[in-house]
């Protein structure tokens, strides 16, 4: 059974910039993945790609099996792209929309899922409502809803939660997960790494074109062998504890450790310098973390 | 089952749900035109011995108004949907390129008729006209507003912002439009321009389109109408070829 999707040596330039340096990627079925990396890496360049809204200088993508170029038709019904602008037709309702976005793809009698999507969405009070009249957050249902009307076993996430309020992202992400258990093949970028640690099980990281990590997020995060200490003391953090700050903020100093043999002598010298401790919390590193080391190492 | 079915319907709701500024507005605005030159211009001017001038300017204006709106609709539509960004809606489904053309032509073609029709409709009244050869009006009428359509559709392509297109209509298709002899016969002119009126394409469209309700023209209408038909052939095949390649749509 071929991957959800084969990325193979892909090469991208824009003019004197080269977005895209041989990405060679391959996204099994029913996998969650991540895609991640600064503005600039490439992320949509290469969903542009992907989704046939640009051509590789070469190379080649499959989805579900099908060439991206050359099998365009059946590779674009395997695939739903919410884009990352937040663009609509304002000459339509909701219901419209979607009713339109299903013909697209030849299908006519859609209704029936059509109010599915809509209800998972939140989408049913505002059917009837014209897309102008719409708030960000809930235009931003509906591009994600016009990606689902053809049942694609492989959806893209561009970027779904910029801008949008807590509530819609958990609803998103609940809906999401479920299709995702469904068997469909997610593919996400995000600039939240909590969302794509909490929801990825695989994820690559992108800079300037090429991919510098790819790994499960589990090995990901086994791959930063520090922790973090923040504590917060009455008066003055001793000197001897400076060069260890990682941040400070009013929630006291963050110190970075390079292991749990670390925490008792920083205790100590906290002790010996005469100050009191008044909060105190480990905290292991997260996709941030991770996502920070191998961006100044690559 | 293809998506062209609605992409059609889509274009067609597109300039419908807006129509009176789409079909209302042309209308009228041809109807200024017939009640002004028409007032001004009549028992002064006599271009064929037993047409009238109002009855000789009613097919001019019917067929310009098919035209100018034709190129509208198509030019519009896909600039408006680039600068919003939701040109992306039919660039992600599996339209191939010709049923995005054929959808883009047809209904620009189906408001031109529109418009032609109303205005058809509006000025019967003022002027007694013939109509000798239905069949002609209508072959030039379809030809001519699929030139412009599928000319409308390569300003589209090709324009990155709503002021090229606009140039695009303000000094090519409006010029071309009115000195093609909806005002006048081409007869009545100096040698020179008469020449020069026989290299614009819309000349021959509103020629011939005149020629179904009158029976007369300055051209023959046959020679008119293959004219029409080799210059609707090249443009078609450019926007296709642009549409294939993704020129300007598709990075």
């Amino acid at each position: 059974m071929s991957a959800a999707i084969e990325i193979r040596e892909v090469h991208k330039r824009f003019g004197s910039v080269q977005a895209l340096s041989g990405i060679e990627l391959d996204i099994p079925r029913g996998e969650f993945f991540g895609l991640l990396g600064p503005n600039g890496a490439g992320k949509t360049t290469l969903i542009s790609i992907l989704a046939g809204l640009a051509s590789a200088d070469s190379g080649s993508i499959r989805v579900m099996g099908h060439d991206v170029r050359e099998q365009y038709r059946a590779a674009r019904r395997s695939l739903g792209v919410v884009p990352q602008e937040l663009v609509f037709d304002p000459f339509f309702s909701v219901r419209e929309t979607l009713r339109i976005q299903s013909g697209y793809f030849g299908l006519r009698n859609n209704d029936a899922w059509i109010d599915e999507i809509m209800l998972n969405l939140d989408l049913v009070s505002k059917a009837d409502v014209n897309m102008r009249a719409l708030s960000g957050g809930m235009k931003r249902r509906v591009l994600v809803a016009q990606a689902l009307v053809h049942k694609p076993p492989v959806i893209v996430l561009d970027e779904p939660t910029a801008g949008v309020d807590v509530e819609l992202r958990q609803a998103l992400w609940q809906f999401i997960r479920r299709l995702n258990g469904d068997g469909h093949t997610i593919v996400l970028t995000t600039h939240y790494l909590e969302e794509a640690e909490m929801l990825c099980q695989r994820i690559a990281m992108l800079k300037q074109g090429r991919i510098v990590a790819l790994d499960s997020t589990s090995n990901l995060l086994r791959r930063v062998h520090h922790l973090f200490l923040r504590v917060r003391v009455a008066g003055v953090l001793p000197e001897a504890l400076r060069p260890l700050e990682h941040a400070s903020n009013a929630a006291g100093h963050v110190l970075r450790l390079k292991g749990y043999d670390e925490v008792e002598p920083t205790l100590a010298r906290i002790r010996e310098a005469g100050c009191r401790i008044e909060e105190l919390e480990l905290m292991q590193p997260d996709l941030e973390d991770v996502f920070v080391e191998v961006m100044q190492r690559s | 089952m293809s998506g062209f079915p609605t992409l059609f319907h889509k274009e067609l709701l597109r300039f419908w749900k807006v129509s009176v500024q789409t079909v209302a507005a042309p209308v009228l605005v041809a109807l200024l035109y017939l009640l002004i030159f028409a007032h001004v211009m009549e028992g002064r001017v006599r271009v064929y011995d037993t047409i009238s001038y109002s009855a000789f300017l009613v097919p001019g204006l019917v067929m310009m108004s098919v035209l100018q709106n034709a190129f509208a609709n198509s030019s519009s539509s896909l600039i408006q949907s680039k600068i919003t960004g939701n040109i992306i809606f039919v660039l992600l489904p599996p339209l191939s390129y010709a049923e995005f053309f054929a959808a883009y032509v047809l209904a620009a073609v189906v408001r031109g008729l529109c418009v032609g029709t109303g205005v058809l409709l509006v000025t019967l009244p003022f002027a007694e006209l013939p109509v000798r050869y239905p069949l002609w009006i209508l072959a030039f009428a379809l030809a001519g507003s699929a030139i412009l359509a599928a000319l409308g559709l390569l300003a589209g392509i090709w324009a990155e912002k709503i002021d090229q297109v606009a140039a695009f209509q303000n000094f090519l298709i409006m010029p071309l439009t009115f000195l093609s002899g909806v005002f006048y016969s081409i007869h009545s002119l100096p040698a020179f321009w008469q020449g020069l009126s026989h290299l614009n394409p819309f000349f021959y469209m509103i020629d011939g389109f005149r020629y179904g309700f009158f029976g007369v023209s300055d051209v023959n209408p046959a020679l008119s109408l293959a004219l029409v038909g080799i210059a609707l052939a090249l443009i078609s095949a450019l926007a296709l070829v642009l549409l294939k390649r993704g020129y300007k749509l598709r990075h």
